[in-house]
């Protein structure tokens, strides 16, 4: 078994751990950090694979963007999680005859159909050898060239999805005090104070 | 022992179906179904990365790169979405969703 091997059941081991413990988590915090633990590896199997790009990339937004935001909103939230799993015993039954009968679907697709384990060459966009252009560089050059307006149209949705989360996010309440500093700066003497004669034996209105 | 495309598949499946089961186990808990969605993502990029390498056709890499880009966004409504509701409501169960019900 060379190393290469070794790698690939330790990474996708860890990974289905992970997604299992993901989904069976008590608490949603530590679901939050097995979600990352079977990115990671994730990461480490498009590496075993050559997908370098897409392995980092998955480490930048997975990792550093998406998990953290869902941590984020999970610390957030004041929920009382307990509650919410307390029917949660009824619908082990269902979702387990339906994740199984996927699995036994996706499991005779596999073994039926000869899925040739030797690499060709070729495709509507056939990948350059790997020892003369690398991974990240063959990406680019068919990103910005063969793919432009779909790469346009990617970058198009992510400015809706964050114009979309600012507004749906975004309030104004009433009420509330906040520091105008223009306010602050056009105070003048004459504004602030107020000069009162004050008669003997009386108190200031 | 060499490891082949199936070997990918077979991990993508798993996973797939991890995050279906996790959606039928949390139907309450919309942050888990999130993230089961999340899971089910990632799985569909394992399968489309796997036949990308073994098929030498970089055009798998490349719709990977826009379905990160789509979950990424998906993932930024759906807890946009999600604060709202919470803020609305107190309550992110999804058996409360029922405003609109009549």
């Amino acid at each position: 078994m060379t190393v290469a091997a070794l790698c690939f059941y330790l990474f996708a081991s860890v990974a289905v751990v992970s997604g299992v413990m993901v989904v069976t988590a008590r608490n949603p915090v530590h679901a939050v950090l097995f979600l990352i633990l079977a990115f990671f590896n994730s990461a480490g199997l498009f590496v075993l694979i050559g997908a370098e790009y897409l392995a980092m990339a998955l480490v930048v937004v997975y990792v550093g963007a998406v998990a953290v935001l869902f941590l984020f909103v999970v610390m957030m939230l004041d929920v009382n999680f307990q509650e919410l799993r307390a029917g949660a015993a009824r619908y082990i039954s269902i979702g387990a005859v339906v994740g199984l009968a996927l699995l036994a679907e996706l499991s005779l697709v596999l073994g039926g159909a000869a899925f040739g384990d030797a690499k060709v060459m070729g495709g509507a966009l056939p990948t350059p050898p790997a020892d003369q252009v690398e991974n990240v560089r063959a990406l680019g050059q068919i990103l910005y060239t063969d793919l432009f307006v779909l790469f346009q149209i990617s970058g198009l949705i992510l400015l809706v999805a964050m114009i979309g989360a600012i507004v749906l996010t975004l309030r104004s309440r009433p009420g509330v005090r906040r520091q105008r500093i223009s306010d602050q700066l056009e105070r003048t003497p004459e504004k602030a104070v107020e000069v009162v004669k004050v008669p003997i034996g009386g108190g200031a209105q | 022992m060499i490891i082949g495309l199936g070997h990918y598949l077979a991990v993508a499946a798993v996973l797939f179906t991890l995050g279906i089961f996790g959606i039928f186990l949390n139907r309450r808990n919309v942050i888990v179904i999130l993230m089961s969605i999340e899971l089910m993502l990632l799985a569909v990029n394992i399968n489309l990365v796997a036949f990308s390498a073994f098929n030498g056709d970089l055009a798998g890499q490349a719709f990977a790169v826009f379905i990160l880009t789509v979950a990424a966004a998906e993932a930024a409504i759906g807890l946009a979405i999600l604060v709202v509701y919470f803020r609305n409501r107190g309550s992110i169960a999804v058996e409360d969703v029922n405003v609109m019900k009549g």
